[in-house]
């Protein structure tokens, strides 16, 4: 058990540091969402200060820190300057689609990429094997935005798949059927471009972990004795190569979710990253941490994940109880 | 084997070079508009007409046809054509930011116009901004990495070297570092330096962000290395014979780690040229007027630019060409990195 209380340690100390990184970074800054009033000349420089007092920005640092912490475990992740809102629903509104969006890429992900990484491993040398890495290494090394524009000029001309949004604007006499069917029409294009980008690093991890496994000297001596190949397969290499899978899924987390922001913005999803970036643009700070700390905790849940399933599925974790990662 | 890695490293070497004197070889000034020639698709390159084939290519001027008020369409202007001259003196440039010059590789003469990558919306030529931003865009990726191999070297062999406590709070931030989604990150960053600055600013903010929260990673690998040469015999023997700390550095581990920062180099160029790119197309980077691919991918944004105009697009296709070279290279050096320790 000791494993899973060190890696929720660790958890807590990273949603600490980040959170904590945040703040030293809102001090370091020099300009602050004001600085277009002051340079207002019918705003006066009192009326500044007491907005500036108002949200708590004329306390020092650790003040501050301190009091968003306290309201932070309460769920509460201070005040939108922009929206005039309190930051917490503003977030959460947009983190469903967020999770919607990046929870059934991820999904796409996995399902294809574990048969194919497998397949490809399983018949090295092969054609498919050698089209797949090919292809592979190809849209690894092309960013992410290119694909995702590319994508969106192919879907925008074929008028097949709807784009922008979540919703299409009659969407109010819908059905509740049709209302999922429309949002999974809008949903196809950016989940596409999401899968694309992650499936292909995936292939490769879980293509070289199962070679990995099917080069080590047990599983030649079984094959020499005589073990077919899918019970070979199934029964002697699949087990083992999936731990290195598992704990990849929790680092790929990182990945899908910047993915996840770009695609959003530039496919007009309403998820958390058009919002993070108006707010980037606006300067409006206490969203800017919650967006960071909310796709953090998401991290964090995500790799919280993935260990209790290594701990469940990986014998050696369970017995030495010590760090595999 | 050996033919493809030279015709690799021959081809980056053409690309820098072109990037480098984007100036001579691009036709016009990045910032020229003609605003009597928005959205003009490639200016199509003739060898041949009525008296007969011609060595030397020529051109003819766009004229637009107003069929309505809101669609142009544009026509070949047939009745002039120009020919293509080389190494002609047009708008002035500083190259290499120094050199006062006029000479262009190519151009044309008179009223006419050479767009091979067409115009933007406000009749920019588009080849010429794809080598400006070219400049801008790699120049940045090439300085975020070798701020994030710096700062991630020293950092990696202090913790490697001294271990301990000091080691083991290092690798605690970086894990931090790691585990952060990048794109939420470098934004947060981003949101509390200021907007509009000047472009020199802006270049090294950028590139300072980019290449700080990219240190953890060298720093790990740095970490690795050291941590293994750090009781190979030779230091030890080193150490025995009464060297110093800096000269085993220097001597020693600093050569081991070379060859790795130089995979972690030419990976880290093409995705930290795709960062300055994600958040110029996303308004955060490098402003207009001085072109950057990302603030130059922003008009795409448009639903009806994306689909009407595909010239639009070769700012991508630039920055697919620099990153696919790239990754090759990279795989030249692991390839090599691989038979070296095997």
């Amino acid at each position: 058990m000791s494993y899973l209380v060190r890696r929720l340690v660790r958890a807590i100390l990273l949603l600490l540091g980040v959170s904590a990184l945040c703040f030293v970074f809102t001090e370091m800054a020099p300009g602050s969402f004001f600085d277009d009033m002051r340079l207002n000349p019918q705003i006066s420089p009192d009326t500044i200060a007491g907005l500036r007092a108002q949200y708590g920005l004329d306390q020092p640092l650790a003040v501050r820190y301190g009091r968003w912490m306290k309201s932070a475990l309460h769920a509460d992740l201070g005040y939108s300057i922009a929206y005039n809102a309190p930051v917490a629903p503003l977030l959460l509104s947009r983190a469903k689609n967020t999770l919607l969006l990046s929870g059934t890429a991820l999904l796409f992900t996995w399902l294809i990429s574990i048969p194919l990484g497998v397949w490809t491993a399983n018949r090295r040398g092969r054609l498919l094997d050698k089209a797949v890495t090919l292809l592979t290494s190809f849209l690894i090394s092309v960013p992410e935005l290119v694909i995702a524009i590319a994508l969106l000029a192919v879907a925008v001309r074929s008028h097949q798949l709807r784009v922008g949004g979540m919703t299409s604007s009659d969407v109010e006499g819908f059905s509740t059927f049709q209302r999922a069917q429309d949002i999974a029409l809008h949903l196809a294009l950016p989940v596409f471009i999401l899968v694309l980008c992650e499936t292909a690093v995936i292939v490769r991890h879980v293509r070289a972990s199962v070679l990995e496994v099917l080069n080590t000297p047990y599983v030649h001596a079984a094959r020499r004795y005589g073990v077919s190949r899918s019970r070979l397969l199934f029964r002697h290499v699949l087990p083992v190569a999936a731990s290195p899978a598992i704990s990849l899924l929790g680092f790929s987390l990182a990945g899908l979710l910047s993915g996840s922001l770009m695609v959003e913005v530039v496919c007009g999803w309403p998820g958390m990253g058009p919002l993070i970036l108006e707010a980037t643009l606006s300067r409006d700070l206490y969203l800017v941490i919650g967006g960071i700390m909310l796709s953090a905790l998401f991290m964090v849940g995500g790799n919280l994940v993935a260990d209790v399933l290594l701990f469940t599925v990986d014998p050696r974790i369970r017995k030495a109880g010590t760090d595999a990662s | 084997m050996r033919a493809k890695t030279l015709t690799l490293i021959a081809a980056l070497v053409l690309l820098h070079l072109i990037l480098l004197f984007a100036g001579f070889f691009a036709p016009y000034d990045p910032t020229t508009q003609s605003r009597e020639l928005p959205y003009a698709p490639p200016t199509r390159l003739h060898f041949r007409d009525s008296a007969g084939l011609h060595f030397r290519p020529f051109v003819h001027n766009w004229k637009t046809s107003a069929e309505s008020d809101i669609s142009e369409t544009y026509k070949e202007d047939l009745s002039q054509s120009y020919p293509i001259s080389f190494f002609i003196t047009g708008s002035g440039y500083k190259l290499l930011g120094i050199y006062e010059s006029h000479l262009h590789l190519f151009g044309t003469t008179g009223p006419a116009r050479i767009f091979l990558f067409g115009t933007d919306g406000y009749g920019r030529d588009e080849f010429s901004r794809v080598l400006f931003g070219g400049q801008i865009s790699v120049a940045a990726g090439i300085t975020a990495t070798l701020i994030a191999l710096f700062a991630g070297s020293v950092l990696g062999i202090i913790a490697g070297y001294y271990g301990g406590l000091v080691d083991e709070s290092l690798m605690a931030v970086t894990e931090l570092f790691l585990s952060l989604p990048w794109l939420y990150f470098l934004l947060g960053v981003r949101a509390f330096l200021p907007l509009h600055l000047s472009t020199l600013r802006t270049f090294f903010l950028l590139t300072g962000v980019i290449g700080l929260i990219g240190w953890a990673r060298p720093a790990r690998l740095v970490r690795g290395i050291v941590l293994s040469s750090r009781n190979r015999n030779y230091v030890l023997a080193a150490r025995a014979f009464g060297a110093s700390d800096l000269y085993i550095l220097r001597r020693h581990i600093l050569p081991a780690t070379f060859s790795v920062l130089l995979t972690q180099a030419s990976l880290l160029v093409p995705r930290y040229i795709a960062a300055e790119v994600t958040l110029s197309f996303f308004g955060l980077g490098v402003n207009e007027p001085v072109a950057s691919w990302g603030n130059m991918l922003t008009t795409l944004q448009q639903y009806s630019v994306l689909t009407s105009y595909a010239w639009l697009l070769t700012p991508a296709a630039a920055l697919v060409v620099t990153s696919v070279l790239y990754s090759a290279l990279a795989d030249v050096f692991h390839s090599q990195l691989e038979s070296l320790t095997t």
